[in-house]
This record gives structure tokens, sequence and C-alpha cells, in this order.
């Protein structure tokens, strides 16, 4: 059990380990391995959203001098089976299908082939000369046409649910979770506010693209290297699609660039490893800008009702939501998670949700930060926020009234333990941006953010070198600073200072198994092993003081980083500390090492709440944020910097989903808008400085109150926008983004009403 | 098509090679010389992670061919540090956690020295427009204006 404590080396502000290589250029990313006699590959991908391919016809492209091998779907196993791991979650099958079309192209940019060739420039000359015969389909661009009656089908094998008996339907799956009664809690009401929301498809950004280099030896064995969140998971997904065993694949993954949920899937590592067996060279794949965007993991966009009644004095009586979200083109929108999280701020009786897992003609959805929580809670904040203004009370009061606590039986199932929801309202409540009341002509908006966070396997192994200096080898890709936090972490277990602990991530033959960097669980679960392997170290550490003073270990304490005898122990010996013992090692046994391998339970819920004060032009339809608080309870902050990090980045990502992000696709469903010229994120001059307030309401699972902190932040800042501009305007826009465009075309239409 | 052969000057030394007439001084820096310290985020000159100087000024490498480097002084990521010693850019970037993937910030510290060589007393504003042709995806921002600001302040007491 976990309490606020005094810690050491836990809740300071070290540089991380990583640092120095990340300023000099000298860390190596994805893109950045060469091998000798390497080659490399590309892909040709379909110009349609939707068509049958008749053909593909290589020989033109392999007549080119320098071009070695072209691929395409007829290289692969057909039926591939098994579900994925990961956040993202997904059959073998369709992941297979998605790295390389069969039969059919479900969307602009669906791989249909790939070359490899001497050069990239001539692997993507030879792209042109690969003669792929389509017929062109009618593709289903949005979840309403997809829903509708007669519409075309992107997969005429599916059936809802994957039942065989009914029609085949671009609805996947359909989930339902419901409690009470919510008709006689609606009778009940004094108040009922309702709305349709939708949230456009989004991009989860990372600057790095894809990229992976593949080695396939004589016997078969494979060895990629690879930007990606998870390279175990890397391993068995290329296996898998391969029809290879796990053992014969090692995955070494590089530093990433930013993954956000998208790289927790792979992409290229097969048709490398595939390339590279056919060629007999190491094969390099780097995907551009523009394949990231056309073909990889964007978030779903969504269709999201949601209803709410309560009482004059705030009661929310009962709550329904109906939540449509786009899969892409194979099933496994967030729509799970999504449904998890409409209510779960809240402490409801009565509530019905309904959620619709549904085909369209885009890329399959990968996950991005909280997958599927940001849409959901975007209807259900914005619709709480209406809910304020027709009772009229202030929206921190009204969510006070309502919040879940510690012993509420979660929307979704569990009973919570200790949470920060209210400690956050609380927190708001007081914080000067809050009762500073805004300035003449600005809009403010507030809204609660969730995330369940997930613990799932790890394992870490920790070392004592000769002279002390401790060694952690984990295998959770660091994707932002985690590195820091093991070796806080092991500092503090172990008693040491910080600066001699060193945290590597090691491949998939170096160290134990870990799943993704996902699911906010590297602190909480890696973290969970490295304080075990920590604990090892000390029992060894134990044993062998006793050996050294010939007690028994059970009368040898662990103080401050040094073995001394427990009290009461008559002997007079001097302390032993860390480098002592190991510098004495080959006398009491040999070197020194810990271990640990969990499935991590109890991860702990993360809630935040977030407001911004916003002005809207009314003549150009441009939104800007003036200022943003971020408040979020992180159990225990084991870096703040990096905890902070987290809930700015994840503002700004939300806010730039909010105001600007979009998929523009033409009908034809080709994306118009596949860079960052089109595809704006936001930029350095687009936002204000992020205040941020870390809530800590330990968690009661992890031996130092952890709560994974990544995937919150980005939740609460939809709604929060929504909220701000519906308030600077006077009327609500319902929909995202509330891009220039679409807020001056809503002013406009506004004004004429 | 014959390569181009080149002679320049990276970080302070001359260097020589061959390339492609449409390889991009991206490409030259990262394929033919091996210094992969700048990065590609996009190739269209829209993110900033492959910000160099040449010739004094900031440039996308993406969007400048490998040939325009001919006689030309290119300053890299790998350039900024001073022998052993961290730039102070670099130490704030760190001190400031002004970094989390760490992708873009190769371009942000070529392009946040190229500021303060030319202006060493930016405001906030000042920063953040200069600064507006790097995308970061991962910080929000927040940190790496700060980081910004702190090293102008400590270069302005070193001046």
């Amino acid at each position: 059990m976990a309490e606020a404590r005094d810690y050491r080396a836990i809740g300071t502000r070290p540089v991380r380990p990583d640092g120095v290589d990340k300023v000099t250029g000298r860390a190596n990313f994805g893109a950045d391995m060469t091998l000798p006699n390497m080659i490399h590959g590309k892909v040709l991908r379909s110009p349609h959203a939707h068509a049958r391919i008749k053909s593909i016809d290589a020989s033109r492209a392999l007549r080119l001098p320098g071009v070695y091998a072209v691929i395409s779907g007829a290289d692969f196993p057909s039926g591939a089976e098994g579900e994925i791991s990961g956040e993202g979650g997904g059959t073998v099958s369709d992941l297979a299908k998605n790295i390389m079309a069969r039969d059919k192209a479900l969307y602009h940019g669906h791989a249909v082939a790939a070359v490899a060739a001497k050069t990239a420039f001539l692997a993507e000359s030879a792209l042109e000369l690969i003669d792929v015969d389509y017929e062109v389909l009618p593709p289903v661009l949005d979840v309403d046409t997809a829903m509708a009656d007669g519409a075309p089908l992107v997969d005429e094998h599916q059936r809802t649910g994957g039942g065989q008996g009914d029609a085949p339907s671009n609805i996947a799956a359909i989930t339902k979770f419901e409690r009470g009664d919510p008709e006689a809690g609606f009778a009940a009401a004094d108040v009922v506010v309702e709305g349709a929301y939708r949230v456009p498809t989004a991009h989860q950004g990372y600057i790095e693209p894809h990229a992976c280099t593949a080695t396939l030896d004589e016997e078969g064995r494979a060895t990629v290297w690879c930007c990606t969140q998870g390279h175990f998971d890397v391993r068995s997904m290329t296996a898998g699609v391969l029809g290879k065993s796990v053992g014969e694949i090692k995955v070494v993954p590089s530093e990433i660039g930013g993954g956000f949920g998208g790289k927790t899937v792979i992409y290229l590592e097969p048709l490398a490893v595939k390339l590279s067996e056919l060629t007999g060279r190491p094969v390099k794949m780097v995907m551009s800008r523009e394949e990231v965007f056309r073909a990889t993991g964007p978030t779903s966009a969504s269709h999201c009702r949601v209803k709410v009644g309560a009482k004059r004095d705030g009661t929310i009586t009962a709550a329904t939501a109906w939540l449509a979200y786009e899969a892409g083109a194979f099933p496994g929108a967030p729509v799970g998670p999504g449904c998890m999280s409409v209510f779960a701020p809240y402490d409801l009786d009565n509530f019905r949700i309904e959620g619709f897992d549904v085909l369209v003609n885009k890329p399959k959805a990968a996950a991005y930060r909280a997958p599927g929580a940001p849409q959901s809670l975007h209807a259900m904040e914005s619709t709480i926020d209406e809910l304020a203004r027709k009772l009229g009370m202030d929206p921190i009061d009204l969510r006070l009234a309502n919040c879940a606590d510690e012993g509420t039986h979660a929307p979704y199932g569990p009973t919570f333990p200790a949470i920060g929801i209210k400690k956050c309202l609380e927190a708001a409540k007081v914080h000067p941006n809050y009762t500073t009341p805004k300035a003449d002509g600005t809009g403010r908006g507030i809204a609660a953010g969730f995330w369940f966070n997930i613990g799932m396997q790890s394992s870490a192994e920790v070392r004592l070198s000769e002279d002390g200096t401790v060694t952690v080898m984990e295998g959770s890709p660091d994707i932002g600073g985690s590195r820091a936090s093991m070796c806080l972490m092991a500092a503090e277990t172990l008693g040491v200072p910080y600066n001699i602990v060193r945290a590597h991530v090691g491949d998939t033959e170096s160290t134990g198994f870990c799943n993704v960097t996902g699911g906010s669980r590297t602190t909480f679960a890696t973290g969970l092993a490295v304080v075990q392997a920590c604990e090892d170290i000390i029992a060894e550490c134990k044993q062998r003081a006793a050996m050294t003073w010939d007690i028994d270990a059970d009368q040898v304490d662990w103080t401050d980083g040094e073995a001394v005898p427990k009290p009461g122990v008559n002997i007079d010996v001097a302390p032993l500390s860390l480098a002592d013992i190991a510098g004495n090692a080959g006398r009491t046994g040999g070197p020194i090492l810990g271990r640990a391998s969990l499935n991590a339970q109890g991860a702990g819920a993360s809630f935040s709440v977030n407001f911004a004060d916003v002005t809207v032009d009314r003549e150009t339809g441009k939104v800007d944020v003036l200022n943003f608080t971020a408040i979020q309870d992180a159990g225990t902050a084991i870096h703040p910097a990096y905890v902070e990090g987290q809930m700015q980045g994840g503002a700004v990502q939300g806010l730039g989903w909010a105001l600007n992000e979009e998929y523009i696709y033409d009908d034809n469903g080709v994306m118009e808008n596949a860079g960052f010229l089109d595809y704006r994120v936001p930029v350095a001059s687009d936002m204000p400085m992020i205040d941020t307030q870390i809530i800590e309401v330990p968690n009661p699972s992890h031996p130092y109150g952890v709560r994974g902190v990544g995937e919150t932040p980005i939740v609460a800042p939809l709604a929060v926008a929504s909220n701000a501009v519906s308030d600077a305007l006077g009327f609500r826009i319902s929909d995202l983004p509330l891009s220039p465009p679409s807020v001056l075309a809503a002013i406009d239409g506004h004004d004429e009403a | 098509m014959s390569k181009v052969h080149v002679v320049t000057n990276v970080n302070g030394e001359p260097r020589e090679m061959l390339c492609e007439p449409q390889q991009s001084l991206l490409e030259v820096l990262r394929d033919e010389l091996g210094m992969t310290g700048t990065k590609e985020g996009c190739a269209t000159g829209d993110c900033g992670a492959c910000s160099v100087m040449l010739n004094g000024r900031l440039v996308c490498s993406c969007l400048t061919l490998g040939v325009e480097a001919e006689d030309a002084d290119i300053t890299t990521i790998e350039g900024i540090a001073e022998g052993s010693q961290l730039h102070p850019v670099q130490r704030k970037f760190l001190e400031h956690a002004a970094l989390q993937c760490g992708i873009c910030t190769p371009g942000f510290i070529v392009a946040t020295k190229a500021l303060l060589d030319r202006n060493p007393n930016p405001d906030e504003t000042t920063i953040r427009y200069w600064l507006a042709g790097n995308l970061c995806r991962c910080t929000g921002y927040d940190k790496i204006i700060r980081a910004v600001q702190d090293a102008a302040t400590e270069l302005a007491h070193e001046a």
C-alpha cells in the first residue's frame, strides 16, 4: 500500500541517461541503421480507396537494372491465425492483409506490392513499372453511410459480431453496457440535455516515419532493427504474418521518434524480411511522410450521441451514449474503450452505452493515446457543459456533485480504489487561473479526462558492476524519458545515487519479455519489475554481507544503500556499501544480479481536469488559446518534469485535434492533405505555455504509488476547446475540428438563423 | 545519371563526396557522409527536423540539393558541441526536459542556436515564431521555450 512519503530520488528532476546522445545527434533512430551490402525497399500503394486487384505484373520492374525483387500478397502465407497483443488488438490475419493487400485494396494507400532495389531512388522508380489491374469499387467513407442499408461493403464476408447467419454488414461489432433503468432516470429528471458530436479522423503525427532494416541468414533466422513501441510484439506479429516461429526472429529496437500508439503495430517489418529472404541482402525500408499519413494508424473518426438527465440540484439521474467509430478497413476501432470511458468520471445509477465498430475505406485505425476516450468524452464533457448552462451551475460544482470516488462502481465494471478525480476538481476550483475571471470577449471551457491505464507483462534485470555501479536492463522502448524513471526507482529502492544507475532497453534476445510501451504502463509495470529486481539485489547483498560477517541473512538490514547488522545483533562491523559488496562478489559467490518478471495488476486509473480561455475571431473563424491549465493525478510523479511534459504534450495534441487536425477526403476516398503543410499539427507560435498541476493520490497497487500518466492528457482538451469556443460565441459548435473554415461557417449559419 | 563531385565544409572540416544530382543535402549528409544526427521527418520542408546552417543561414537540408553544398560551410547538430563541452543550448534542453522522444531535438537545437546567434535576447513571441518551422509532437513546446529562454539568459551572462 503506497502512501505519500518522503523520497530521496523519486520526485527529483535529473537529466535523463539517454539525454546527451539525443542533444548531440548521436542517438540512433529507426532510419539511422546501415549494414554492409544493404539494399532498399519501397512499397507500391493503391491509388484507389476501394478496388478489386485483378492482376499484378512486375515483369517490367524486374527488368530494370538494380531491381532485385518484387513481392505482393501472393508471396505471404494465407490463413495466419491468432490475436495480436498490445493496445490496438485485432487478428494476425487482418494485420497480414493490412500490410499487403490480397484480393482487394481497401483504402487509398493500401500496400499492393513492394520492391527491393540497389537504392531507394531506384526502388521508387521501379514502383512505376509495376502494372496493377484494378476494378474500382465504390468506397464508403463515414460511419453514417457505412451503417445505412445498402451501403457498399468494405468486406463482403464481414458479419456483425463475426456471426454467420446475418447478412454482411460494415458493422463489425456492437458493444453494450447498461445499469439501472435509464428511462425511469430520465423521467425523474428536471432537465434533459442531448447532443450529437462528430470528431474527425486524426493522425498520431509522430515526427519519425516508420523505418526498419531486416536481414535473414541462411538458416532462416531474421534480425529486424526498427523503431517501435514494443519489439517483442513486433517479433510475434512479424512471425505471425510470415508463418515463422518467434524463435526465428530477433528484433532490436532503435530509439523511437514518437509513437503515441501508432508504433504498437507493424507495417514494414514482414516486407523487409521477405525481401531479404528473396535477395540474400539486408533490406532497409523507410516510409515517406505521405505514406505515414495514407497508410498508418490514424485514429477513428466518430459520431457520438449523448443524453444526460439531472435534477435541479445537479444530481444526474440518467445518461445514455450511442457511439459509432470508424475502424478503417479492418475491425478494431477503439469503441470498446470509448464506451468504457464515456461515463467513467461519474458515479451513475442509470445508464446505457452502445458502441459500433464500423468498417470504412480508410486506413486501419491504430491506437492513439487513450484510444477511444477523447472522442466519447468529448461528447460527454460537452453535454455536461450544456447541462451546467441549463442548470445555471458552475461546471466544476456540477462535476463535483456527480464525480466518481473511491468505492464508486465504475460504469465499466470495477469498483474504484483511491482515485484522483475529486482532488483534481477541487484543485481546479481554487486554481488562480480559474479564480481569475475570464477577460471580456473571451470564452472559458473546462472538461475532465480519464484513462484506465494497463499493467501487462514486464521483465527487468538489474546487474551490479564490480565497482557498485548499477545497470538496469529492461525491454520497454523509451519514448519520453522512461529510462530516467527506471533509474530513479532503482536508485530509490537500492538507496544509491541516481547517477550510478544506468538503464538500457535490451533487444528481444538480451532481456526478458515486455509488452509494448503503451497503455501508460511503462513506469507502472516495467517500473514495478525494476523495483522488484532491485529488491532481489538487496536480498542477495544481505546474503553476501551475512556471509562476510558470519551471521544469518535475516540479521542484516539494508539502509541507505548499505548492509548493516540489525539492531540488537551483537557484532562490531562497519556497514558494507553496494560497492563494497560488489567488489567482493568474486569471493562471496560470484556476480550479483537481480531479476523480476510479472504480469502487473492494478494499474490505477488516471483522471484529469483541464481548462482554458480562448478568443474567437468572428471575421476569420480563428481560435486562439490564451492559456491552458492541466491538472492530473499522477499517483506519484517519479520524474515530475517528464510527467509535466506528458500533460503539456497531450494538451497540445488534444488542442491540435480539436482546433485544426483532420483527414480531408475527396468523394473517391483520396486523402487530400497527406503532409504536414496541409495536415497542420500545432506549431510553437500556435500555443501558449501549458500550466500544470500534478495531483498525487498514490496508486495502492504500486510500491511507490505510480499511475500511468501518458494518455489521460489528450482526453480533456477536445471538450475544453469545444466548451471554451461555445462560451465565447454564445452558441455551441458540436463538431470538431474548430478550424477557421468550420467556425466561420458556424458563425455565418448562426447569424442567419 | 553520373554522380557529381562536391567539395564542402561540414562542421569546420573539409569533406568530399559524390552525390546524385537529385539528392538532397539531407540525403547526402545522412547516406554519403554517415552523419545521421540530422533527421528526416517529412522531406517537404514542413517539420524542421533536418535543420542545418548553410553559410550562416538556417535551412531545411531536405529542400537543399547536395550539389548546392559546393564550397559551402555547413553546420549540423554534430558540430554544435564545443569539443567535449555541450553548447549551453544543448545543456538547457537536457536540464529543462525539453525533449521526450528526441527526434526533433537536433533540428530544434540547430534552429535555436541560429536564433540566439542573431538575437541574443528574444522574447517569448519571437522564440515561438522563430521555432514555428520546427514541429515537436511530444512536448507541447512549453519546456522547449523555457529551455531557449534559459539558454539565452546564460549566454548573455557569458558574453
